[in-house]
């Protein structure tokens, strides 16, 4: 048991004076762990050795009433491929080494031209083979025999331990006969190092194909990874300098010139740009911002030049924030690869027992020579054996779909959410900001009792200055629009689900919906008629009474986002019920409905009841994923098998649901569905294939077809079957990568 | 005589390896209070393959991966929730909690290496 002591680099944000450095310091030297802690005041920065953990350094900092975030850039792939480069030249040169052994004598064995093993005079030549294969497993498996000497120590055996067993049975019995053909009967006496070379060979090739697969599946990761500008030009005593993207600091001002990256998160100070974020989000329009707005790291500015403070850096941007989430979700396992995995556990001890039993069957029941039949059907059934592509099966296709996903802009938790989403029968969807834009406005007014436009929409938005609802931001905006002065406002309250009433200049005046305007005695007259025919044009109306008489009604609308209707058509297609949730009327809501194609409507549902709701839906048999915004719609995102939350940018709540969709548009729901349904499929093929193959391979290598038609499979054969049965799988699973979701229309 | 010595051999050897494989286990490591505890991934196993702790209280795993082989590149804690990647020659600190005593395994993706925390 050792500690390993590290040095962590820490930004700083809050320090003013000297005074600050020692408060930081203590607080870092506080921390179990932590054997030496430095702040330097002008970079902002504090070095930490010790083994502690960084959470709990820049916890201590917050504690300390300052903010702290580790100084680093987003590890690069470029060491690992390095590494994995490396390993794939070292498994070509093993394969090199044991098919120049291997290969010459399958060959002269083929034709004939080796000497026969027992004859005297052919000793030394056999001595020299013996020797060279036995290089060829010390140099070229060596690490297996290794790997299955420790597993079996460890209590484990694994496909080490099959290759192991497998070419070590056969140079330990080829080198008896060799050395002391005594031993063994006449008609037996045969040598099995070319298989042995061959098989080795094989397997080595088969690792170093999977390893050159398996870099692909990564892919989506590296892309990525790849957003990240590895400089930022960051402006310190009023000198700009690049430095290295892991130097930036919290607070620090930074510029962005066109056609770069934004290096990490942060707020634009000064300056106007359009940047392009869809490398992050999917969505392919560029967005303008300007002074204010916030800038995503990775993304590209595409136009003008801005200098913005960076808030989030290192592990905190958004976009290290998501390759950490696609990397979690890319480990998780859904209910499908449970069963493989159980087998898994056992398998490779269950080859052995069949092995054995094998052995013990061509022993009493083989014809002669019966110790070469018992000898080859053991070894070809350990070779054949292949608990890997079982193993890989599942991870990925996991692997390579979520990747797949974060293309598109769409964040899968988990394996688990991956498959429940392939699954789905009922998608429910938020009505605001999810098929409509969210963004409501005034659309028409009535005003009636000696009211006119302006004073209607005078009175409505002075009250409504005491609400934050999107639909009251919206009445205010339109009456700011038209440079209506607002009016005092007092007493203000919102009546849950029926709207809103306060004093506006002296006058009690009351906004909402038919059944305050009824529990007010507010006589309507003609309203409610002219309210119906709003509603039906996709209005929601709302009725205005001032000092106890109707004034009027104003009516709003969200825009339905221009995609809607085709992505629900969409979600039709995968033969999934689409429905609608809102708060708002009745009519308007059928009225939105009807436009877009929804199947059903629910309408009047307060904010707290959507989860019932879906509960209620769950309850007649449905699967059901709810697409909302994430924040308002939690807990019914919760109640759902898979909850979606739809936003726009890379501020959707990707933490808060199983599958985030970065991009704004409802195509992410279908987009999601049938990226599910593809890697679920994929799953199942390699399910399938690998079980198949193990099913039928374990028992023809056993010899079962020998007494019907006299087949006995050759260990060498049996070799390439196992070297390429999980390059198969990684194939197969690297098939999602061209997966594209228009296909999903069909 | 010989035929049934070598059948009863052969079955002797099955139950071996269904006690070896199936029925023992291999003695657990205690890991003792404050530091985190080094797991060394090589040659297709965890070393230390099976941790004693204790039940309720967090435990901070040390991985250092030496095999290049990609099978070892990700430890994954099914039953709890937690997943690493672990690059090559670069220590991974894995921080879990088992919260009730019993076993929890640790593996690679395909199940091959695989190791235990024994909670208690």
């Amino acid at each position: 048991m050792t500690e390993t002591a590290t040095v962590t680099r820490l930004s700083i944000s809050g320090m003013s004076c000297a005074g600050c450095v020692s408060t930081v310091e203590n607080a870092l030297k506080s921390v179990p762990g932590v054997t030496e802690a430095m702040v330097n005041l002008v970079e902002r920065s504090a070095t930490v050795t010790g083994s502690a953990d960084a959470q709990a350094l820049i916890a201590a900092v917050r504690a300390a009433s300052y903010d702290a975030a580790v100084l680093r850039g987003i590890d690069d792939e470029s060491e690992k491929e390095a590494a994995e480069m490396a390993h794939y030249r070292r498994l070509i040169r093993k394969f090199i080494v044991a098919t120049v052994v291997g290969a010459p004598l399958m060959l002269a064995e083929y034709l004939g031209w080796l000497p026969h093993v027992d004859a005297p005079e052919a000793l030394g030549f056999w001595l020299v083979v013996t020797a060279v294969s036995l290089f060829v497993l010390v140099y070229a498996a060596g690490h297996m025999f290794i790997g299955a000497w420790k597993s079996f120590r460890a209590h484990n055996a694994n496909m080490d331990t099959l290759i192991a067993l497998g070419t070590g049975t056969a140079w330990v019995y080829s080198a008896l006969v060799v050395m002391w053909p005594a031993l063994v009967p006449a008609a037996a006496r045969h040598a099995y190092f070319e298989a042995a070379a061959i098989i080795i060979a094989l397997i080595n090739l088969g690792q170093a194909l999977e390893m050159r697969a398996r870099g692909k599946t990564s892919e989506a990761i590296k892309r990525l990874i790849g957003l990240q500008p590895k400089t930022a030009r960051v402006i310190r005593d009023g000198k700009e300098m690049d430095i290295p993207i892991a130097e930036v600091g919290l607070d620090e001002t930074l510029r962005v010139r066109p056609g770069e990256k934004i290096p990490v998160d942060g707020v634009i100070i000064d300056g106007h740009s359009s940047v392009d974020e869809s490398m992050l989000t999917g969505e392919p329009m560029p967005v303008e911002k300007g002074a204010g707005a916030e800038v995503t790291g990775g993304t590209l500015n595409t136009s003008g030049t801005f200098l913005f403070q960076a808030k989030h850096i290192g592990a905190d941007t958004a976009l290290a924030r998501i390759i950490e989430l696609v990397r979690r979700a890319q480990s998780s396992k859904p209910a499908i690869g449970r069963l493989a995995d159980r087998i898994s556990s056992v398998f490779v001890p269950a080859v052995l027992v069949i092995a054995v039993l094998t052995f013990l069957a061509w022993f009493n029941l083989g014809p002669e020579p019966r110790l070469s039949y018992m000898l080859v059907a053991t070894m070809t059934v350990l070779i054949i054996a292949c608990p890997c592509a079982l193993g890989l099966a599942t991870p990925i296709s996991i692997m390579v779909g979520v990747g797949k996903a974060a293309e598109y802009g769409i964040l899968i938790r988990n394996g688990e959410a991956l498959q429940q989403a392939g699954k789905l029968t009922t998608v429910v969807l938020d009505k605001t900001g999810t098929v409509t834009a969210g963004h409501p406005t005034v659309t028409a007014l009535v005003a009636v009792n000696g009211f006119d436009e302006t004073r209607l929409l005078q009175h409505a938005a002075s009250l409504e200055t005491g609400s934050e609802h999107p639909l009251a931001q919206a009445i205010v905006a339109a009456a700011r629009g038209r440079s209506i002065g607002l009016l005092p406002l007092a007493g203000f309250e919102a009546l849950s689900g029926r709207g809103v009433r306060g004093t506006v200049g002296s006058k009690p005046v009351f906004f909402g919906n038919a059944r305050l305007m009824e529990e007010q005695g507010i006589a309507l007259g003609e309203l409610p008629a002219r309210a119906a025919e709003l509603s039906r044009q996709a209005q929601t109306p709302m009725y205005f009474a001032v000092d106890g008489k109707a004034a009027g009604i104003v009516a709003v609308a969200d825009p339905i986002k221009p995609d809607s209707k085709a992505a629900i058509a969409r979600m039709h297609a995968l033969r999934l019920k689409v429905v609608m949730i809102t708060g708002d009327n009745r009519a308007t809501a059928q009225a939105v409905a009807a436009q877009v194609g929804i199947d059903e409507v629910l309408a009047e549902v307060l904010p707290g009841d959507k989860a019932a709701k879906v509960a209620e839906l769950q309850a007649r048999g449905e699967i059901v994923g709810m697409v909302g915004d994430g924040i308002n719609d939690a807990p019914a995102l919760a109640q759902a098998d898979v909850g979606l939350a739809i936003g726009t940018g890379t501020d959707v709540a990707i933490e808060s649901a199983d599958v985030a969709l970065m991009r704004g548009s409802l195509h992410g729901v279908p987009d999601a569905i049938a990226i599910s349904k593809a890697t679920v499929r994929n799953i199942k093929q390699n399910l399938f294939g690998a079980f198949i193959y193990n099913v039928l391979g374990i028992p023809v290598a056993a010899g079962a077809l020998y007494p019907f038609i006299g087949l006995l499979l050759n260990p060498i054969i049996a070799g390439g079957a196992m070297a390429m049965s999980s390059v198969t799988v990684v194939s197969n699973a690297n098939r999602l990568r061209f997966f594209r979701a228009v296909e999903a229309k069909a | 005589m010989s035929s049934w010595l070598i059948n009863l051999a052969g079955v002797a050897v099955i139950g071996l390896i269904v006690w070896w494989f199936g029925l023992s286990r291999p003695k657990a490591q205690r890991a003792a209070g404050a530091g985190p505890l080094e797991v060394l991934v090589d040659n297709g196993v965890y070393t230390p393959a099976s941790i004693e702790v204790a039940a309720g209280k967090p435990v901070t795993l040390r991985f250092l991966r030496k095999d290049p082989s990609p099978c070892a590149e990700k430890v994954l804690f099914d039953e709890l929730g937690v997943s690493a990647d672990l690059p090559l020659d670069k220590p991974v600190t894995v921080t879990v909690t088992p919260a009730k005593p019993g076993e929890y395994e640790f593996t690679c993706q395909m199940r091959m290496y695989r190791g235990r925390l024994v909670a208690r």
